[in-house]
């Protein structure tokens, strides 16, 4: 059974935003879910640091040895950080999805925009889990 | 016709093509429950779309005829002796190699290496390539070969584009002294996506923002050779990319291009021992660095290892795909060249690194003599640095007098202008040869001799890097040893020549050794690919014949035999839409409308060829959901440029509505672009211009059996209506104008050495044979689907539970049951010596199968009797009889040296692994490494040979 820690927030599109110390501050991956789904994570193609998106705009690539899928930024924000760790280790995306696989560190253009996306709740009934 | 009257009235080949004997037709409809093949046939294709009368060809003929006759077209070209250069020389093809790879079925019979565990063999010898590429070039890494040098520069183009910062308004530059077929093939490409081509000296030319980078040619077309090292510095001082189009030979003597700076190479590995062909099939290759492998066009073999940690090759970085990425891919190419490819690996196998730099030694000499001689005697060369082409300076009287004293030495020069004389020398230019120039130049032989030839590559141009220093290119000097090498990767491959290979979508079908014969002949092999018009009278006539042949088949108008793979054929289709839609002053027509179930190669054609894609629904049964298609249509109708549908569809189902979707695409001012990956389900029943499609293509080897080599080479000829003709792909070099839609391919007609193959086929089955064969394909399928019913859920069929010319098994439902993935299955396959069918296309989860009309009902028989086998092993599964994820599926395909080994673990017996029927214990294709680790390979990259000590491991199961 898939993995949905209550104290983040989610998209429809297997994306988790998890909050920082910082205030505003955010970290983004895909869910447990979403890894066992896509099987072995291969490779990430990232943003740098500096860039800005917009909510729903893909910000990056995930490839699996079967698959390959958009990576959609769930909040509008500036990339603060990204993860240099998966370059060598993209299984880290598999194997601590909401730890070692974090993607990027986002600055919300809006804090409060966090509040449209799914809870954990929500996120499980939609993966049924 | 009835089934039992099969066979007397066709030729006497058709008998040997297809597999059935006319004895088990009779089962076979029995088991299917229909009195005919008549009436099996009436049930699977619509009425409305049946083609009512015979196919307009010529009768069957023998083999011998059809081989009498094509000696007849070989006779009638003349092979001169080739000093025209442009990317193409001569060379000795080592016979070792010409008998036991180009005329040897256990490697061109094979498919693509999608099942690695069968196919390291080919694989390896791939891995050779790839390093012999990067070695000579100077590059990191290189793909295992594209289709021809001008559509490698113009995927080098695409790559830039993509690893360049992203410009609005991007611009190429292209060297003006690239060959002429290149520059029209990456015009071509760039006009499609909108990129600006400047055509310009890349020397004196003023890099601004914008450049996503040039190509240079390295030595150039008129054979010189320049310091580019500025160039480079220019170009990625605003972050452009260079790529280097050159030549292998030439870069044994020359400083590679990654160690001057280059980004990328690109080039023709023809002269490494494969015939000329009149422009193809060759294998063309592409290198770059390690930063951009994850942006490089084609298939990339990569060195990966098996579950019990064997080294073990596959392919690499497979998601970068169409199938997988669909419009967002890098590149719409899927196949290689890889028959051309193991031939050019082989040959530098054979001659190691002193062969290669002896034979561009010898080469470099004989062009220094004679320049030297040919200035002794008052001529003026255009550079003074060159490698093995010379461009002669004289006047225009001076110059027509000696292209004729060539051409009566039967001796073609390169006409370069009215007043220059292009000479390009090559391996298999002898003393004799080079005496015969001078008297064309009107000098004496003698003045060759005793000339002390000036230096001619520039010091800071000559290579010292070493090259080919892999144990494997440096092994097998002698002729026993070569064969043994050759034969020993053949052996790890399953090919044909073992079993039946159903991969559903690719046509396994016979390749007849008939049909083979003529594509070694020096008629047909030893030609240059702009040879003047004269000496090529045979390939015009059969050109011609087969253009009339495959029009009458298909319905058309017109065919193209261009574009070089299906790939470039769906591209040059949508390029002639696209030119059509323009000269109505309908330029704005650029929604292309693909349906869901596509190939993946689709949306990536339409978006190199400029449009914008539009995905269709697909109803439940897989079929084109019509509602939804209308709304689209009529949505976009204003810029409604085509759809591209397939049919039969990806489904292997004869849909109904098939005209309906023709006529809304029309009514909304589309053209329709069939995909003809399924002709092979259509010829003599129904034809794609009956049904209302304006452009199709043909995968010549699928359909009209060129043999799929392992992996390429292919053909895409397209078919188009009278409307679209005056809009197919033109050529610089070839007397037919230059259109609209511009050169998709180096040679104006694709890969002519193989055309005969095509030519036989159609030949030796005559009009009814063609459609005999369609039919037993369609009988063939539906006779392994009525087989293994009840143990198989198939997907997706149509009137009475029909289905076409193959059939889609769903392996979906055993996850659940009992832990087992599709791959499971497919590879337990592989220990009751099949090939897999497709795995997980169009659906994922499944197994896509398709056998073809020439596999027989024996071996039809036994397939089905190890997908029923293997059904029951997954059932103990299941009943919990064998455990999940510890059993015979699990841990297939099982690999000699583990059944073999003093240790078994397994909860099974031994020979329940190994042989699991009692054909298997007759003949068997083993598997030589275990279940591959495709993630761990991906993981950590390799895609140059590995030190040797690592084979080793792997071949210890020898």
């Amino acid at each position: 059974m898939a993995n949905v820690p209550d104290d983040l927030r989610y998209t429809a599109d297997h994306e988790y935003v998890k909050t920082t110390p910082e205030p505003g501050v955010f970290l983004i991956g895909v869910t447990d879910y979403a890894q066992g789904e896509l099987g072995d994570v291969v490779y990430l193609n990232l943003p740098k640091t500096g860039d800005h998106f917009d909510a729903h705009q893909v910000f990056g690539t995930i490839e699996a040895v079967k698959a390959v899928s958009d990576l959609y930024c769930p909040i509008a924000g500036t990339v603060v950080a990204v993860n240099a760790g998966l370059d060598a280790d993209p299984a880290a995306v598999n194997r601590a999805p909401y730890d070692d696989g974090w993607m990027i560190r986002l600055k919300a253009d809006d804090p409060a925009s966090l509040e449209g996306l799914l809870t954990a709740a929500a996120y499980r009934t939609q993966i049924g889990a | 016709m009835t089934a039992a009257s099969a066979s007397s009235s066709f030729g006497p080949f058709v008998a040997r093509h297809l597999g059935p004997r006319e004895s088990d037709i009779a089962e076979m409809l029995r088991v299917l429950g229909y009195r005919s093949l008549d009436a099996l046939i009436d049930a699977v294709v619509p009425a409305g779309i049946r083609l009512r009368q015979p196919l307009g060809l010529p009768a069957a003929r023998t083999e011998q005829e059809s081989l009498a006759a094509l000696r007849a077209m070989a006779d009638r070209n003349q092979v001169f002796r080739s000093c025209l250069g442009l990317g193409y020389h001569d060379c000795h093809v080592p016979g070792v190699i010409q008998r036991n790879v180009l005329e040897n079925p256990g490697w061109y019979t094979a498919y693509t290496p999608y099942q690695p565990e069968i196919a390291q063999g080919r694989l390896e010898a791939l891995l050779n390539f790839q390093t012999m590429v990067s070695d000579l070039t100077g590059l990191e890494i290189a793909n295992a070969s594209l289709l021809d040098e001008g559509t490698a520069a113009a995927e080098a183009m695409a790559l830039s584009l993509g690893a360049a910062p992203q410009h609005d308004d991007p611009v190429y530059v292209v060297d003006r002294r690239c060959h002429p077929q290149t520059i029209a093939v990456v015009t071509t490409r760039a006009e499609a996506r909108g990129v600006k081509v400047v055509v310009t000296d890349t020397a004196a030319h003023d890099y601004g923002p914008g450049v996503a980078g040039c190509l240079i040619q390295y030595p150039d077309t008129f054979g010189a050779i320049a310091d580019h090292r500025q160039v480079v510095d220019r170009v990625h001082a605003v972050k452009g990319l260079v790529t280097v189009a050159t030549d292998l030979l030439a870069l044994a003597l020359l400083v590679p291009p990654g160690e001057w700076g280059a980004d990328i190479a690109v080039g023709n590995s023809q002269r490494f021992g494969v015939p000329l062909g009149f422009g193809g099939p060759h294998a063309a290759f592409l290198a770059t660095r390690d930063a951009h492998k994850r942006l490089i066009p084609g298939r990339l073999i990569g060195v990966s290892k098996d579950r019990e940690g064997h080294l073990a090759l596959r392919m690499a970085l497979q998601t970068r795909e169409q199938h997988i990425r669909r419009e967002k891919a890098t590149s719409n190419v899927c196949t290689a060249q890889v028959l051309l490819a193991v031939m050019a690996s082989m040959y530098a196998v054979y001659h190691g690194p002193e062969g290669i730099r002896a034979i561009a030694a010898q080469v470099h000499q004989r062009t220094r003599r004679l320049a030297a001689a040919l200035k002794a005697g008052g001529f003026r060369l255009a550079s003074e640095a060159f490698f093995d082409t010379l461009v002669v300076e004289t006047d225009a009287a001076k110059a027509a007098g000696i292209h004729e004293a060539a051409r009566t030495r039967r001796i073609n020069l390169r006409a370069v202008s009215p007043t220059q004389i292009g000479v390009a020398l090559d391996e298999t230019v002898s003393e004799h040869d080079l005496a015969d120039l001078l008297g064309a130049f009107s000098l004496q032989p003698s003045a060759v001799s005793n000339q002390p030839p000036a230096p001619s590559i520039p010091t800071a141009l000559k290579r010292t890097s070493p090259f080919l220093t892999h144990p494997v290119f440096n092994s097998y000097r002698s002729e026993t040893e070569m064969l043994r090498y050759i034969r020993r990767l053949e052996a790890r491959d399953l090919s044909l020549t073992a079993a039946m290979i159903p991969l559903g979508s690719c046509t396994m079908k016979l390749n007849a050794t008939a049909e083979m014969v003529p594509v070694s002949w020096p008629g047909f092999g030893g030609i240059h690919p702009f040879a003047p018009r004269e000496q090529t009278e045979g390939y015009r006539r059969l050109f011609d014949d087969l253009e009339a042949w495959l029009a009458e088949i298909t319905g058309f108008s017109r065919v193209s035999l261009q574009p070089n793979a299906g790939s470039q054929g769906e591209f040059a289709g949508l390029l002639v839409i696209r030119s059509y839609h323009r000269a109505r002053g309908e330029a704005h027509r650029t929604v292309c409308l693909i349906p869901q179930s596509a190939h993946g190669t689709n949306p990536a054609s339409a978006v190199m060829a400029g449009m914008k894609v539009v995905v269709v629904k697909t109803d439940p049964k897989g079929n084109i959901d019509l509602a939804d298609l209308r709304a689209q249509a009529e949505a976009n109708a204003n810029n409604l440029a085509a759809l591209m549908v397939t049919y039969p569809s990806t489904h292997g189902v004869f849909e109904d509505g098939i005209a309906e979707v023709c006529a809304i695409v029309h009514k909304h001012g589309g053209q329709v672009y069939m995909d003809g990956a399924n002709m092979n389900a259509q010829v003599g029943l129904t034809r794609p211009g009956d049904i209302g499609a304006d452009v199709c293509h043909l995968n010549l080897h699928k359909t009209f059996c060129i043999p799929h080599g392992g992996g390429g080479p292919g053909m895409g000829p397209i078919g188009v209506a009278a409307h679209l003709a005056p809009y197919l792909p033109g050529h610089p070099l070839a007397e037919s104008p230059a259109t609209a839609s511009g050169a998709v391919s180096s040679g104006p007609w694709g890969s002519p050495s193989i055309l005969p193959i095509s030519w036989a086929y159609i030949a030796m089955m005559g009009p009814d044979g063609l459609t005999e064969a369609t039919r037993y394909a369609i009988l063939n399928a539906n006779y392994v689907a009525k087989r293994l019913e009840g143990h198989y859920q198939t997907l997706y069929s149509g009137h009475a539970g029909l289905i076409a010319h193959e059939c889609i098994l769903d392996c979906r439902p055993f996850k659940g049951s009992a832990g087992v993935e599709v791959e499971d299955v497919a590879k337990r396959l592989i220990d009751y010596s099949f090939h897999p069918p497709t795995v997980s296309f169009p659906v994922a989860g499944t197994l896509m199968v398709e056998p073809t009309e020439s596999e027989s009902k024996e071996e039809l028989d036994r397939f089905c009797d190890a997908m029923i086998a293997i059904r029951e092993e997954i059932r103990e599964v299941e009943q919990g009889v064998a455990a999940r994820g510890d059993n015979l599926l699990f841990h297939a395909p099982h690999t000699l040296r583990l059944v073999t080994a003093d240790a078994w673990t397994r909860p099974y017996p031994r020979e329940r692994a190994a042989f699991p029927t009692p054909a298997t214990r007759i003949h068997k294709v083993w598997p030589t490494v275990g279940r591959i680790d495709g993630a761990y390979g991906d993981r950590n990259l390799v895609c140059v040979c590995p030190p040797v000590e690592e084979y080793e491991a792997v071949s210890g199961e020898q």
